[in-house]
C-alpha cells in the first residue's frame, strides 16, 4: 500500500497520522451536536456536507444557545470563509479542473491545507492533501455517527458536562491561532464584545457581531504598524 | 422542512460554495494584503466570541457556573499540550464533576 519512495512514504505516514488524530474528534462533534438538540441525521449531514469542523461546532453552538438556525448558518459560513483562502493558496499546486475540482474542493480544510502546503513540491502537495483530506473525511463522518448515537443514548447532556465541552472545543480550535499579539488582542476583543452583547441582542447575534467588531478593531489597531514592518 | 434542517443545508451550501470559489478564482483577485489579514483574523474573532458566549451566556443573561471551571481545565490541558479530545472531554468531565459535587 505505502509508496516505495522514502520521502513519499513519510508524507503518507505523516498525513495518515494527522488524519486519524483529527478524524477521531468527530466523536466530540457528534456528541455535542445531539446534546445541542440536533438529531443524529442532522449531525451526520453536517459532517458529510459542511465538513469543516469549526463551522460545524459553531452551528450547533449557536443553536444550543437558543439562536435561530440561520444565525448558526451565518456564523458557520463566516468561519468557513478561511477555506476559500486556503483554496487560493492550494490551487496552483493542486491543478484540478472540472468535476475533479468539485470533489477536491470538499476536502479543503485546515489540516489538509496545512499538510499540503508544508510539502516542497506540487506532487507531494497533492499526495499529502489527498491522504490527509480523505482520511479525515472517512473517520470524521464515522466518528460523528458514533458520537451522535452515544450522545442521544446518554440522556441529559448537562449531567456529563457536554454543554461545557463546546466551549473547550472552541478554545482548542482557537489556541493554535493565538501565536502573536494582534491575534490575541482580536480574541480578547471578540470575547469581550460578544459577552457585552449577550444581554442586548438575540441569541446568535453576539457571536457574529462580536467577532466582526474584533476583526475591525484588529485591522484598525494592527494595520499601519504591520504594513510599516513589512519588508 | 424544519428551520433546523434549512439552517443545516444552508450552512452546507455556503461552506461548499466558499471551498469551490477558493479553488476557482484567479489568485491575483484575492491576493491582497488586507484581504489576507481579514481572512486570518475572522476565525480568531469568531472563535473567541464563541468561547465566551458558550461559557458565560444562559439565554440572554450571563452566569458563572461549572462551565467556567471546565474552561479553566481546558486552558490547563492546552498549556500542557494535551490532544484535542483530551481537552474537550477533560473539560466535560470537570463540569460533570463540579455539578455532582455542587
Amino acid at each position: 500500500m505505502l509508496p516505495t519512495d522514502n520521502g513519499d512514504r513519510k508524507v503518507v505516514v505523516d498525513s495518515l497520522g494527522v488524519g486519524i488524530a483529527t478524524g477521531a474528534y468527530g466523536v466530540s462533534f457528534g456528541a455535542v451536536a445531539t446534546a445541542s438538540g440536533l438529531d443524529v441525521w442532522q449531525a451526520c449531514v453536517l459532517s458529510l456536507l459542511v465538513f469543516t469542523g469549526a463551522s460545524q461546532f459553531a452551528f450547533v453552538g449557536v443553536v444550543a444557545a437558543g439562536g435561530a438556525p440561520l444565525a448558526g448558518t451565518a456564523t458557520a459560513v463566516l468561519l468557513g470563509s478561511r477555506n476559500a483562502f486556503y483554496g487560493v493558496a492550494l490551487s496552483p499546486r493542486l491543478q484540478v479542473h472540472g468535476w475533479r475540482r468539485l470533489l477536491t474542493a470538499h476536502l479543503v480544510i485546515d489540516e489538509s491545507t496545512a499538510m499540503g502546503l508544508g510539502q516542497p513540491d506540487a506532487r507531494r502537495t497533492r499526495l499529502a492533501f489527498r491522504v490527509t483530506g480523505v482520511t479525515i473525511f472517512v473517520l470524521w463522518n464515522l466518528m460523528t455517527l458514533v458520537g451522535a448515537v452515544a450522545g442521544e443514548a446518554l440522556g441529559d447532556p448537562r449531567a456529563y458536562g457536554l454543554d461545557a465541552a463546546v466551549g473547550a472545543a472552541f478554545l482548542a480550535l482557537l489556541w493554535p491561532r493565538l501565536t502573536a499579539w494582534p491575534q490575541r488582542l482580536v480574541a480578547v476583543v471578540g470575547a469581550g464584545a460578544a459577552v457585552g452583547l449577550v444581554p442586548l441582542t438575540a441569541a446568535g447575534v453576539p457571536v457574529i457581531l462580536g467577532g466582526t467588531v474584533a476583526v475591525v478593531v484588529g485591522m484598525l489597531l494592527t494595520g499601519p504598524r504591520t504594513a510599516e514592518e513589512a519588508p | 422542512m424544519s428551520a433546523l434542517w434549512v439552517g443545516v443545508l444552508a450552512a452546507a451550501a455556503g461552506c461548499y460554495a466558499l471551498k469551490v470559489a477558493g479553488l476557482s478564482v484567479p489568485r491575483a483577485l484575492v491576493e491582497h494584503p488586507v484581504a489576507e489579514r481579514v481572512a486570518a483574523l475572522i476565525p480568531v474573532g469568531l472563535l473567541a466570541a464563541l468561547v465566551a458566549v458558550q461559557v458565560l451566556a444562559d439565554g440572554r443573561s450571563l452566569t458563572v457556573d461549572a462551565r467556567v471551571l471546565a474552561l479553566g481545565a481546558a486552558v490547563v490541558l492546552l498549556v500542557v499540550r494535551a490532544p484535542f479530545l483530551v481537552v474537550v472531554f477533560g473539560a466535560a468531565a470537570v463540569a460533570a464533576l463540579a455539578r455532582l459535587v455542587g
